[in-house]
């Protein structure tokens, strides 16, 4: 599903410029669910935000589903991130005058989905995260494990290749944490590919392959038995 | 561009901080209602200096005989002369496009002595002699009976055709005025028609009070000969009379012995150049308008401008997620311009419908008040409204441009950091 080779990636700060990713090597099959680990400064964020296109790499390539992402204009990129692609951000990023459902039928709205059946998708997928009754609500009115569930379901909608959640439980509480992974680890037994970006052993252990980061290169990569979250719940 | 969704995200942002809102569409409100109201006062100069030119033929110029000053063919300065009757025909003949020419003899009124007489009743009147086409060069409305007619000129019948303002002065409220007798320097004339003049300039009392008779009767009347004192000439609306002035001068002075460089010999006024002039100040004057009212609006159009910056700004992060989400980021750009432009657009709206309202309560205060002097009817016509719009909608492309630019310079990577 996904396949890096030899990845470099360097940031000009002034006149030096910082060596983030040195060389990276890395390969993901459908229907995985791997954590991302490392320090901060390790490079993760980095790796994530080159897999999710909102950043350029400079050297090596970079294979999406048998796609070159490669050279990609800013409307092509965007095309791409919305037909492959689904985000789960750590401040869970919902656009705060749309409420639940409107939110979660953005990407729709990007591919032209038509209105009506785009609630209905947007429902379903609320469903499923078990917020149905919370869709004409405003974000503000939402805790922080209901927000990631819409942001969840957000990213489900457009149904990607791939999910990419960035520090998905580092706003809330363990016990919320685990609901959220609970609902990642379910998306992940229907099928879809998951990578979680995290520097928390726990939520990592809840992984089914881990990957750690540091100073740039790949240090480990191991499979691990899946700590289902269900049982802290 | 016109889905629901769009329109429904427009209202949100522009009244998520409604009173910003209205505060910079006020500038623009403020522009498109100074620029209205500025054309519609020009207009209403415009029309109210018009109205006292009345419905005279424009095009059109008077020249009379006034006193030689250079000596020419033997002939001394300081001689009087009298245009002829083959003058006319002269003219009418040598000089293309001419519509009317209509020569005039007249007996002064103004100077004071009494000249007409009706029973016990006397009175000063401008009396003219002229042929029917004058009516059409110096429009008036026939109130009763008739104008003069080309019978009238080939018979040389005594008849008179008198102004409201006679028929005041020299008949009792009921008297019969068709059929009646007026004696004009001792000679009767019969009344067959009265007029009324439209044009309500400063003369246009004296304007009331004039006697129309027959050109050849008046000759014979009065004994002016073959003589005529003054013309009124008209050209075809093809060409200007004014270019038309050198020749019909020049064509005078040859058949009348005058000096070709005498400038005097002739008087002569050239409406159709005032009129030229005077429709050239009111040009100056919408320009002046224009410009004024541009550039109040354009700083109205630098407000909504800076205050989409601003939006831009606070919304760099929502605009990162919806990049992340995969908006196209033309779809983000069209997005900033149709908010900036229908910002424009509803606050231009609001000006014009308050001009057009200022302008309706002008109009409603004119009339109470009654007709002001130079002043009638300030309005702005559709075309105006039409203009107006246009300039709306480019200056809100204009104001949106740059935002709309600098929201989808930001890379989507920095724009979720932002805060």
């Amino acid at each position: 599903m996904i396949e890096i080779k030899n990845l470099h990636k360097s940031y000009k700060m002034g006149s030096n410029s910082l060596h983030v990713l040195k060389g990276i090597n890395f390969s993901v099959e459908e229907g995985e669910l791997v954590a991302i680990m490392g320090s901060s400064g390790s490079g993760k964020s980095t790796l994530l935000n080159i897999l999710g296109m909102l950043d350029e790499l400079d050297e090596g390539s970079y294979t999406l589903d048998g796609v070159p992402i490669k050279n990609l204009n800013e409307t092509k990129a965007a095309q791409y991130r919305n037909k492959f692609l689904g985000f789960i951000f750590q401040s869970f990023n919902l656009i705060n005058y749309k409420n639940a459902m409107e939110n979660v039928a953005l990407p729709l709205y990007y591919q032209k989905v038509g209105r009506k059946e785009r609630q209905e998708k947007a429902l379903r997928y609320l469903e499923q995260v078990g917020l149905k009754e919370w869709a004409t609500h405003l974000p503000s009115e939402l805790s922080g494990g209901q927000k990631q569930r819409v942001a969840i379901a957000r990213a489900m909608a457009a149904e990607p290749k791939v999910l990419l959640a960035d520090e998905p439980t580092g706003a809330l509480d363990s016990k919320t944490s685990y609901e959220v992974m609970d609902l990642i680890q379910k998306i992940n037994d229907a099928g879809n590919t998951i990578l979680v970006v995290t520097h928390e052993p726990d939520i990592a252990d809840m992984c089914k392959r881990i990957v750690h980061l540091k100073d740039g290169v790949i240090v480990e990569d191991k499979k691990v038995e899946q700590v289902r979250a269900s049982q802290y719940v | 561009m016109f889905n629901k969704d769009r329109w429904k995200e427009i209202i949100e942002v522009l009244t998520s901080n409604l009173f910003r809102t209205i505060l910079t569409a006020f500038g623009v409100f403020w522009g498109i209602l100074i620029l209205i109201i500025l054309l519609a006062a020009g207009k209403g100069l415009e029309n109210g200096i018009k109205s006292d030119f009345g419905d005279i033929a424009t095009n059109t110029m008077f020249m009379w005989s006034q006193v030689t000053s250079k000596e020419y063919e033997g002939l001394p300065k300081g001689r009087r002369f009298d245009f002829k009757v083959e003058d006319v025909t002269a003219l009418k003949e040598n000089i293309p496009n001419l519509r009317f020419v209509s020569p005039r003899n007249e007996l002064d009124g103004f100077r004071g002595e009494n000249n007409v007489v009706k029973g016990l009743k006397t009175g000063a009147f401008n009396v003219y002699g002229d042929y029917p086409e004058i009516i059409k060069q110096d429009p008036m409305i026939i109130t009763l009976g008739r104008f003069i007619n080309q019978a009238d000129i080939n018979e040389k019948r005594k008849i008179a055709i008198i102004g409201e303002g006679v028929k005041t002065a020299l008949y009792d409220k009921d008297e019969e005025v068709l059929g009646s007798y007026i004696k004009i320097q001792g000679v009767n004339f019969m009344v067959v028609g009265t007029y009324k003049k439209k044009s309500n300039n400063g003369d246009g009392e004296q304007g009331q009070k004039e006697i129309f008779v027959p050109f050849t009767a008046f000759s014979q009347a009065f004994n002016q000969g073959n003589n005529v004192g003054w013309m009124a000439i008209t050209a075809n609306d093809q060409a200007s009379i004014t270019s038309l002035k050198a020749g019909i001068i020049t064509l005078m002075k040859k058949n009348r012995k005058i000096h070709p460089e005498d400038e005097r010999a002739i008087g002569n006024f050239d409406l159709y150049q005032e009129f030229n002039r005077v429709e050239s100040l009111f040009v100056a004057m919408r320009l002046i308008a224009y410009f004024v009212g541009i550039l109040v609006l354009i700083s109205g159009i630098i407000g909504v401008s800076n205050i989409m910056l601003i939006v831009v700004k606070e919304r760099t992060k929502e605009i990162g997620i919806r990049r992340a989400l995969g908006e196209d980021p033309w779809s983000i750009k069209l997005q900033i311009l149709m908010e900036s432009i229908f910002l424009t657009i509803i606050s231009g709206m609001a000006g014009i419908i308050m001009g057009a309202l200022f302008i309706y309560g002008v109009n409603a205060l004119l009339e109470v008040i009654g007709p002001v002097d130079m002043f009638l009817n300030p309005s702005v016509s559709l075309s105006v409204v039409l203009i107006a719009l246009v300039i709306l909608i480019v200056s809100g492309l204009l104001a949106g441009f740059i935002p709309a630019q600098s929201a989808i310079k930001v890379k989507p990577i920095d724009a979720l950091r932002a805060e």
